[in-house]
């Protein structure tokens, strides 16, 4: 987790939060400096060779399981986005939340690193339940049952969701970061409480989860390589789009801040435009 | 602190005592609930007496909502939040004031509701105590989180749709706890089946007022 946090480091060094104004009068768009592009291009580059990888690993030269047959190949699947979505996306977000309110570490940067951890940690918390089902219609007979593990991922669904929601609400940069980091820590602080609910909720199949009996010991040694291959692949694919969902928001927060003075520009470069002797008219620039 | 959450929690139901908002339009709203379950589970007095629980618990749920939003409302007409903060309230103690006043009206939909249960589904309680402590402290959770909700999206213009989005799955806990305990009151049921649930409750309502004591004056600053 450090690595990619001092790699999003660089990259907010490399743009300025204010606004850059040349000397034509023109706001600036923050350039990424060409070594964060390179950083992100690399760990694009090695997301792709590793999930290429692991789909050929795992499609083409594991062996199917005894009991599970070919529905075993999504081992090397589910628990990768599970643990990016549910550990991983999730802790960062709550961790840079709990940064960003404390005095001394206010910046931004954390607060745009905790908004795009959970924009890509809920696409992963998605596939995870999309893969989930997939497995668990052939294996338990049912797309979804209400099995603590489950419910717990479909609750963490819907709060993280609330966290988008919140922040989708227009406001000033300070008071959505503010807001969105305590709504953050709330559902951060329900989680335990959820989890031991649904636990002493709904035990049934908690014994049963296809996930244990496959990390059990007897697994087949390319089997275990593949699904390490996987969750490092996955890892890497979250970085990646962590960091590019990170410099998107750099641009919003860039295009929000100068939207007006953008357009004013452009409306007075009509006005001096060659062959456009007429002035422009000022009404419904505003 | 305390003396402030007393002030703030009596001006609050003062406040109600004379609008009666909550008596005329949230009350009903309960009742209004019950009968829809009803409708829905089908005219069985059995399978309603067996949904009671979780049945009762849902509309608690729905009614909090909408006593947390009266209780936003009342604040956020005629700048009366910088007229509270301008006063020199200790923000710990109006997050009590609030979350007291929003608690009480709560108490009283419960027993309007758990009277409703009992008369229109036809449930039996077997162990009294059970459902009271389960009330009282699931009333706690319930007002100490949608009193610090609140707070946070007071200043929205989009609060309405939002704040159910963002309240409910927060207090599922609560909803998972009080059906569990109330199923172990009901005819049927073992006392010893809701004592751990109990503690969760217990659990749930201290992280929460924990974190609104400490949290709400900053919260308060940023609406």
């Amino acid at each position: 987790m450090t690595s990619d946090v001092t790699v999003s480091t660089d990259v907010v060094d490399a743009h300025p939060t204010a606004p850059a104004v040349a000397t034509t009068g023109v706001p600036q768009a923050p350039v990424p400096s060409g070594r964060s592009r390179a950083t992100e291009r690399v760990i694009g580059i090695l997301a792709v060779v590793g999930t290429v990888a692991t789909v050929w690993l795992g499609l083409w030269v594991t062996p199917p399981d005894k009991v599970q047959g070919d529905l075993v190949r999504l081992v090397y699947i589910h628990p990768g986005v599970a643990w990016v979505a549910l550990y991983l996306a999730f802790g960062l977000a709550t961790v840079s939340s709990i940064l960003y309110l404390w005095p001394r570490t206010r910046s931004m940067f954390w607060d745009r690193l905790a908004a795009a951890s959970v924009e890509v940690g809920v696409v992963f918390n998605v596939c995870t339940l999309v893969s989930g089902s997939i497995w668990g219609k052939p294996t338990w007979g049912v797309w979804w049952a209400w099995d603590a593990r489950l419910t717990l991922t479909a609750v963490l669904l819907v709060l993280y969701l609330g966290y988008l929601a919140l922040r989708r609400v227009p406001a000033e940069p300070e008071v959505r970061a503010r807001r969105s980091a305590f709504l953050a820590i709330f559902a951060a602080v329900d989680i335990p409480l959820v989890h031991f609910s649904v636990n002493w909720w709904n035990t049934l199949h908690q014994g049963a989860t296809v996930l244990n009996a496959n990390l059990s010991p007897q697994i087949h040694g390319s089997m275990g390589w593949t699904l390490l291959l996987g969750m490092v692949a996955l890892t890497l694919v979250f970085v990646w789009m962590l960091l590019v969902r990170y410099r998107i928001g750099v641009f919003q927060d860039w295009l929000d801040g100068n939207e007006l003075d953008l357009a004013l520009a452009e409306r007075r470069s009509e006005g001096t435009a060659p062959g456009d002797a007429a002035p422009t008219p000022q009404v419904g620039v505003a | 602190m305390w003396r402030d959450a007393v002030l703030v929690a009596g001006k609050d139901l003062r406040i109600e005592g004379r609008s009666r908002v909550g008596l005329s339009q949230v009350a009903p709203f309960g009742i209004v609930a019950l009968a829809l379950f009803a409708f829905a589970l089908g005219p069985d007095r059995q399978i309603m007496a067996k949904g009671a629980p979780g049945l009762f618990w849902v509309a608690v749920l729905f009614c909090t909502v909408l006593a947390v939003q009266r209780s936003v409302s009342v604040e956020s007409a005629d700048g009366a939040r910088d007229g509270l903060r301008l006063s020199g309230i200790d923000p710990a103690g109006l997050f009590l004031g609030k979350a007291v006043a929003v608690a009480a009206q709560l108490v009283v939909l419960e027993a309007l509701l758990a009277a409703g249960v009992v008369l229109l589904y036809g449930a039996r309680v077997e162990v009294l105590w059970l459902i009271v402590v389960s009330c009282a402290l699931g009333t706690v959770g319930l007002a100490v989180t949608g009193t610090l909700y609140g707070a946070l999206s007071s200043g929205l213009r989009v609060r309405e749709t939002l704040l159910p989005f963002l309240l409910l799955p927060i207090v599922a806990p609560v909803l998972l706890a009080g059906t569990r305990i109330w199923q172990a009151a009901m005819a049927g049921g073992t006392p010893s089946d809701g004592t751990q649930w109990l503690r969760l409750l217990v659990v749930f309502d201290a992280v929460y007022l924990a974190v609104g004591v400490v949290l709400f004056g900053p919260i308060q600053e940023t609406a």
